[in-house]
Order: structure tokens, then sequence, then C-alpha cells
């Protein structure tokens, strides 16, 4: 029986490293088209695959792979007055610990697999696999703590590249970083205390048997949400790029693949606070639709539901729940992704100090009064 | 007892810090290409800047000086190349008034429809890349369409988008086209439309505002004493255009307005210009109303405009004309003088010096925007380095023009 949670263990992550490093070209792409549509533009049109006479563009899907492989083949510029150590490490520490961060994040519903071909019992028997790497009992605040780390890479790339411009950039990421990691988890507090947990499927559970996170705590999602485009340091929160003044900031010495693992770790970093935000204030996985209240219908272990009949109007086979429960959470983080997209369109950037005041001034007491309005609201109903 | 001296020794106790002196440009993104600053940077904050323009600087004034003063029209197509247009019909009034000859009042509304539509290109190009450079890249991109519309026209009158030498003395090259009108009355409402787009993203957006107001602040009084001209002049509330305080090829005749700005700030030469673009909108379509079908467009006098191509090759007399213009150029009587225009950027001026010969003993232009660079340096100090990004943006300093 080992052997089974080995390989669902291996599974499991490789699912999640599929699914997330394809992510991160889609979004290349998506980012470009985006773009392309809101500024009246074509888009990337001419990358293709010469294929019996025809160049198959996929309406520009090949640009990312030719992007990809132009990061390749690039020269591996490094300054010469460089600290190559700290050079070569700053892009390694921005990627890899935003997907670590995947680890926690629950794609799906638990799976039986004893029951795969069958509708759910409502005791159901043998192995229950979370659809999640890891259950770590210090749940999100394994996600701050690591992602975290990404300040520690635009820190030291801006710090080991021997340029003034990438110094400044780094200062900024760094205060621009632990500043909103602070708003980032203090807006969750208030969500920490209705759902009674810091394990992200127990809060999805409890959001499935209640309502979606948004209901309730309205303010922190617009907090984490902001707070989360100026931690994947996205328009208009992109300072420490700041292309136009800072001429790309703390990666401005960095070329080839090591670029790209940077553009890498920030569209992950995207991927990673989208998917936090769905589990949190979207329901995770959840499908189900309850305006005020009255469900509309709900998408149970055992089948559709309509209406809030307890019966299920259309039984479904377990695999199949499964199935759509993950297409749920990815939807559901693809649409915020999309979201963070037209938002880097059609804003400008802040300026410094204005950053900080937001952060400071502004976010930071909001969500610390939420805590407080939230804390009064738990005791009085429990009273 | 002595009291402990507790404050005596604290600038002792922090960190030796020196300010980061810091090269921005000619390679930065924000220094276009053609111009230099080195800041002392103190954490965020500027202490000192030096502007350091010139590395465009391609002898305009020299070369004018061994052709003829016909050959003059390529330099300056290439002085601000945002509006090579207003630059034409500048030098050409210029060498006319020397000349003491008037354009036929044809040439003149045509000049002012070209004029006009490469001023809305010039604010276009200068209101999109300040900010685009804020990070604002969608408005950007929907002011350059609006500009290659206008190009468009050009490119269809002229036979050029962006320099045209279309500019003659005495005259135009060609007569306009006969789909002009239709062209200009189509654009017109489609440029209206996009400003407005531009105006809802960006002019009420609480980040863009902050971004631009209070920042680059000019005021009246240094202003003047700068010499500064064009919208960033009447940004801080001084009403000087040219076309209205001195007007040339009949611009006393149209309806249009002066915006006047009152803090001489980014955000109100942001403004201005974008009423300016809706001015010349105006301007433009009062101008396509009078334009008549036909006419002369030339002055009549065969020594000044080469006669047409077919009698040059028919006739004794226009073979000769046409031999003494090409080979000794047409020749202004001895003297000198300064004429200005309103151009992109503000007063454009000319200092033309004839020795009676045909090529020019001086040309010195007055750029507007080498006069209007000056205040940079004292606009950005002591602000943030962010802001030396719409501040300069918003001079619109174009090389061509600035270092000539």
């Amino acid at each position: 029986m080992d052997s089974v949670l080995i390989l669902a263990a291996v599974a499991k992550i490789a699912f999640v490293l599929i699914v997330v490093l394809s992510y991160s070209p889609l979004l290349v792409w998506a980012d470009r088209r985006q773009s392309a549509m809101i500024q009246d533009r074509v888009g990337p049109n001419r990358a293709g695959i010469p294929i019996g006479g025809k160049n198959i563009t996929l309406i520009g899907l090949v640009q990312p792979m030719a992007d990809a492989l132009k990061f390749m083949w690039k020269e591996d510029f490094i300054p010469p007055k460089a600290d190559k150590l700290l050079h070569g490490l700053a892009p390694l520490l921005s990627v890899m610990p935003t997907i670590g961060a995947f680890a926690v994040i629950p794609f799906g519903d638990v799976i039986w697999l004893d029951h795969l071909n069958e509708v759910l019992p409502a005791a159901p028997t043998g192995h229950g696999i979370p659809f999640q790497i890891a259950s770590l009992n210090i749940g999100i605040l394994y996600v701050f703590a690591i992602g975290g780390l990404g300040v520690v890479g635009a820190a030291i790339a801006g710090y080991s590249s021997d340029n003034k411009y990438s110094l400044l950039g780094g200062l900024r990421a760094a205060s621009q970083m632990v500043s909103y990691e602070v708003t980032l988890g203090l807006s969750l507090v208030a969500c920490f205390m209705t759902y009674n947990s810091l394990l992200l499927e127990d809060m999805v559970s409890w959001q499935v048997q209640h309502h979606w996170g948004i209901w309730y705590h309205p303010i922190p999602f617009l907090l984490f949400y902001a707070g989360s485009i100026a931690e994947t340091k996205r328009v208009p929160f992109d300072l420490p790029e700041g292309e136009s003044e800072l001429a790309g900031g703390y990666f401005t010495e960095y070329s080839g693949m090591k670029f790209g693992m940077f553009m890498m770790g920030e569209y992950i970093a995207m991927v990673v606070q989208c998917a936090i935000l769905t589990a949190v204030f979207f329901g995770g996985f959840d499908l189900a639709a309850a305006p005020f209240g009255f469900q509309l219908f709900a998408v149970s272990r055992d089948g559709l539901h309509l209406l809030g009949h307890p019966t299920a109007a259309l039984p479904m086979v377990h695999w199949v729940v499964s199935l759509l429960y993950v297409v749920s959470f990815l939807i559901k983080t693809t649409f915020f992704l999309w979201l963070t997209l037209m938002i880097r369109w059609s804003l400008p950037r802040f300026r410094y100090d204005q950053l900080m005041k937001l952060c400071w001034r502004y976010m930071l007491p909001l969500s610390l009064g939420w805590i407080f309005l939230t804390g009064m609201a738990i005791l009085f109903v429990s009273k | 007892m002595e009291p402990i001296q507790e404050y005596e020794d604290e600038t002792s106790l922090e960190l030796p810090s020196a300010p980061m002196h810091l090269n921005m440009g000619p390679s930065h993104p924000a220094m276009h290409g053609t111009i230099r600053m080195v800041v002392d940077l103190d954490g965020e904050i500027v202490r000192k800047v030096d502007v350091q323009p010139g590395y465009l600087h391609r002898g305009f004034e020299k070369s004018c000086e061994r052709g003829t003063w016909s050959q003059v029209y390529p330099y300056v197509d290439r002085l601000n190349y945002c509006s090579p247009m207003l630059n034409n019909v500048g030098f050409s009034i210029a060498v006319e008034k020397l000349l003491g000859i008037q354009v036929p009042e044809r040439c003149q509304i045509y000049r002012v429809i070209l004029g006009e539509l490469s001023r809305i290109s010039d604010h276009l190009i200068c209101n999109g890349a300040m900010a685009m450079e804020l990070g604002a890249f969608t408005p950007c991109l929907w002011l350059i369409k609006v500009r290659d519309w206008v190009w468009d026209i050009l490119e269809h009158e002229t036979g050029a988008r962006m320099t045209h030498s279309f500019g003659r003395i005495g005259g135009m090259a060609k007569p306009p086209t006969a789909q002009l009108k239709e062209m200009v009355r189509n654009i017109l409402p489609e440029i209206d439309k996009v400003l407005h787009e531009v105006q809802v993203t960006l002019i009420r957006n609480r980040i863009f505002m902050d971004r631009v107001q209070g920042v680059g602040v000019l005021s009246k009084e240094d202003a003047l004493s700068y010499g500064v001209t064009g919208p960033m002049l009447r940004a801080t509330g001084i009403d000087y255009d040219v076309r209205k305080a001195n007007p040339y090829s009949g611009y006393e005749t149209y309806d249009f307005e002066v915006p006047i700005g009152h803090d001489g700030d980014t955000y109100d030469r942001y403004l201005c210009r974008l009423e300016e673009i809706n001015q010349s909108c105006r301007i433009i379509a009062q101008a396509v109303d009078r334009l008549p079908d036909d006419g002369p467009i030339n002055v009549d006098d065969p020594r000044i405009i080469l006669p047409p191509k077919d009698a040059v090759y028919t006739t004794i007399e226009a073979t000769i004309a046409h031999f003494k213009l090409v080979m000794e150029g047409l020749k202004p009587p001895a003297g000198s003088l300064y004429s200005y225009t309103e151009g992109g950027n503000g007063e454009l001026g000319f200092f033309i010096v004839s020795d009676g010969s045909g090529t020019p003993y001086r040309v010195r232009c007055r750029p507007p925007c080498f006069i209007n660079l000056q205040c940079a340096g004292p606009m950005i100090r002591g602000n943030q380095i962010a802001d030396i990004v719409p501040t300069f943006g918003s001079v619109n300093m174009i090389g061509g023009e600035c270092d000539r």
C-alpha cells in the first residue's frame, strides 16, 4: 500500500510541475495577446513552425517557445566585477521558492482510489489521497515563509550585479516586498479567524460547507489582491524594474536563461498568489453558485445538486467530479491571472514614496481594522 | 555636576554616507538616446543634476552654409523630427520675408493644414511617450495609432511619412491632392474619439495624477527668465502663442483658443498639449473649409520658383530659369532678419543672413526645446529619481532640434 502512496505523491508532484511550468509560457502568450487586443495591435503572429510550406503559428503560441529557445542560446553575460556566485544564485532563489509554494495548495478534493468508477458513497473506504502535495500543519504560513525568500533573490541580484541601477532596483524590491508581505499576511488573518484554521484544505472545506470567503471578507480580498500584485512586482507596482527610470532595475545585468528565470519566477509567483486567492476567497475547487445564500446549483461529491435539493439531480462518477473540481480550480485561478494582466495593461506605475504610503498608511490600518471587526463579529455570533 | 552631553555626538553615530553618483544616458530608455543626466542621488532623492545635451549634434547650421537656400529643407526636416512640416513652414516664411514676397492664400491655408497636422503628431508623441514612461503603455499606443492616421495623410500629401522636405521658398512642392479634404474630414472625429478614450484612462486616473501633479513645477517668473516658450510656458499660465501674438500664414483669421495652465507642473503641461490637439483640429476644420480647389499655390516669380518641367524641356526661357535656379539658387537680397513661428515645442526662430549670393551666409536656428531644456535641471532637483521621467518627458526634448 505504501507504494501506492509514493506513486500518488510522484504523480501529484508531476502534475503540479507540469501545470505550473506550462502556465508561465502560456501567461507570456496571454500577456502579449491581451496587450495586443487592448492596444489595437496584432500581437505575435510571425513565429511559427513551417510545416508543408505553411507557417503554423498557433495563434501566437509558438512565440513563447521561440522565446525559451532564444533564452537558452543567448550569451550568458556576467559583468566583470560582479560577484559570480551570488549573480548566478539570484535567479535560482527567485524561481525555486515560488515553485515550492505550490506544495500546500489543494488543487482538488480528496481522491478515493477504490471508488473511482462509481458515485462516491457517504462513507468512503480505502485510501483517500488529498489533491495537494503536502498537508503541512503550518498551512498557509509555509507559503508566506517560502514566498518571502523571493525578496532575497531580487535583493541579491541587485547587490551582486555591480550596477547602480541594479542596486537601486534591488533596494526597492527588498523594501517593497518586505512591506507588502506584512499587509499580505495581515489581510488574511481575518480569514483564518473565520475558517478557524491555517490549512488551505480546511479553509476550502469550510467554504464548501458555508459560503465563499469573498462574501465575508471583501476588503481583505482587495487588500490581498493588491498586495499580491505588489509581491509579484507587476504594474502598477513594478518599481523594482522601473524600466523607464532604472532601465530594468535589479535584472539589468542579466541575460539569457538567467533573465528568463526571473521572468518565469514572476509569472509563477503570479500563479501562486492567484491560486491562494482562489483557495481563500473563492472556495478553491468548489463548484457552486449561491448568490445571497440561495443555492442555484452545486457540484458535491456525489454529483450535481440543483436549487439546494439534498439528493443529486445528476449523480456523477467520482473521477468525473474530481476532474471537474481540478478544472474549476484552474479556471478560477486563470480568471484572476487574466485580471492581473488587464490591470498590468491599464494602469501607470506608482512612485516609491507613494507605494510605501499606500502600504503603511492605508492598507495596513485597513487590514488591522478588519481583523478587529472580524473578532468583534465572531465574539458576537458565538455569544 | 555637569550635564550629560547626550546630543553632542549624534552625528558621529551615523554611518558615513556619500551621495550616489549616477550617469543616466545617453543610452537610457528615458533619455531618448540623445542626452545624458549626471545625478547625485541621496536614496531616491535627486540632490544634484547636470543635464548634458549635444549627443545628436550634426552641424545643422554649418551644413546650411554650403548649399543653396532651397537645399536647407532636408536639414530643417531633421530639426524637430516629430513635426517636420512646422520647421519647413518656419524656414520658408523666414526666407520669404527676406525676399519680401507673400505666398498665395491657397498656399497659406495649405501650410496651416499640414502644419497643424504636424503639431498634432508632435503633441501626440510627447504625451504618449510621457504616459508610456510612467508605465501606461496602452494610452501611448492609442496615441501612436492616431499619429499613424495623421502620418497617412501627410504621406499622401508629401510622399514621406516623416522627413517631408515639402516646403519651398515661395510656395509648396505640390498643390494639395484632391483627396486631402475628404481624408482630413474623416480623421478629425476619429482623433476626437481616441483623445476622449485617453482622457478617460489617464487624466482622472489617481495614480497618474499623483505621479504628475506638483511634479516638475516651473514658476511663471522662472519660465520668463529662462525664455521658455510653447506649451511649457503656457502651462505656467502665460498667454503667449506666436500664432496669436504675431500671426503669420493668416492665423489671425482662424477661430481658436490658446489653452493656459496655472500650476506649471507636469500635469498642466500634459493637459495643455492635449487641449492644443483639440484646438489644432478646430483650425484644420476651418482651413479645410476655406481651401480653394484651384488657384496658384506658388508665387509667380521665375527667379524664385522652378518652372514646370514640361516648359523646361520645350521653352528656352524656362530652361534658363531652371538652370539659374539649380546652379546658382535663388538670391535673396543682402541682409539679415529674425523670423519666428510657433513650432511644436514653442517659438521656432530662424535668424538668417544673406550676402546676396545663392548660398546662405548664416542660418541660425532658435530651437525652442534647447531653451526649454535649461529648466529641466531646476525642475528635477529635489524630486525623486522616478520624477525625472515625467518631468523630462513633458519638456519634450527632441534631440535633432536641441543639438542641431
